[in-house]
């Protein structure tokens, strides 16, 4: 009784508070004071085609550290939960894929990686980044799993991939730091034509780097959550 | 007005999906609707102009948690039993 009372005065509230919202919304004509700024000074400051990519990798180039350093932290912790013993990976008999999904598998996962990387080394460019192009090329990963339940992934490789990508991502943004632009700071590569593949200096390095590792840690989840799917 | 109308109708198949998601007997059901509520919200993305929510949506909230919730339903039911 007091538990559905409280979730319709939770959902009254809800909604006056949304109502209100919607009743005192006027649409504006010109943007406000920040999105402006990055609106206008995108272009010559950072020589960014992609807004989005500009802010997320150069103006707020902190948060999207921490947001990488969240992931690997995540993945380091599935990591250390679902440790698994090798023998039992031997035994496992699982059933086996359809004919379709293992023939599609075999076309589509060299397409998908492709397309995964098209979309992190083009995010100055288009919509997409390194955390899109790295789920990308995780579902392709994914799809190989779906196929072949016993396939064996490399951590070794994962794992180098993942550090390295990581370090050199810190190592950039130092870089920035050091030349005295300051962190993160994309300029002290040469900004190039707008619009170009390689434009908007250290965007597309860090963008490239930052998909590599997204890619391999949201890879290496998948192949750990298949590994413990057959032990008891 | 034509995308107007189409975000309206797949508002209104989210928040059924939703309600599915919820009340679903069946634990696979839900799992599947989750997913139809992430893939619905990415197309809602792409109607309001952010294609990079849009993409990052559709290939981990629909794609990667749906089978990770998978992953760990088959886990549970196995110890379970």
């Amino acid at each position: 009784m007091y538990k559905n009372l409280f979730i319709i005065i939770l959902l009254t509230g809800f909604g006056a508070l949304l109502g209100s919202f919607l009743l005192t919304h006027h649409e504006s004509l010109s943007l406000p004071d920040l999105p402006a700024y990055y609106a206008d000074k995108t272009a010559t400051e950072v020589g960014a085609a992609n807004v989005v990519t500009a802010v997320i990798v150069t103006y707020r180039g902190f948060d999207t550290l921490g947001e990488v350093t969240i992931l690997f932290v995540s993945a380091a912790l599935i990591a250390m939960f679902l440790k698994h013993s090798k023998a039992d990976l031997r035994d496992r008999n699982p059933r086996p894929s359809s004919v379709i999904l293992s023939t599609a598998q075999k076309l589509l996962f060299p397409l998908i990686v492709l397309f995964g990387v098209y979309v992190f080394a083009n995010g100055h460019l288009t919509p997409g980044g390194g955390f899109q192009g790295g789920a990308i090329i995780a579902t392709g990963f994914l799809l190989l799993l779906m196929a072949n339940p016993q396939a064996e992934f490399r951590h070794g490789l994962l794992n180098s991939v993942e550090s390295i990508s990581g370090i050199t991502y810190v190592v950039i943004g130092i870089l920035g730091a050091v030349i005295g632009l300051g962190f993160l700071d994309n300029r002290f590569m040469p900004l190039g034509e707008l619009g170009s593949l390689f434009s908007a200096g250290a965007i597309p390095v860090i963008y490239s780097f930052i998909g590599l590792k997204v890619g391999a840690e949201l890879s290496n989840i998948l192949h750990h959550l298949n590994e413990v799917q057959n032990e008891e | 007005m034509a995308s107007i109308i189409l975000a309206i109708i797949l508002g209104l198949v989210m928040i059924s999906m939703a309600i599915t998601a919820l009340t679903a007997f069946r634990v696979r059901a839900a799992v599947l609707a989750s997913g139809i509520v992430s893939l619905i919200a990415s197309i809602l993305y792409l109607l309001l102009a952010a294609p990079d929510v849009a993409m990052t949506e559709a290939a981990i909230g629909s794609g990667l948690t749906t089978i990770i919730f998978f992953y760990v339903l088959n886990k549970i039911r196995r110890t379970d039993v």
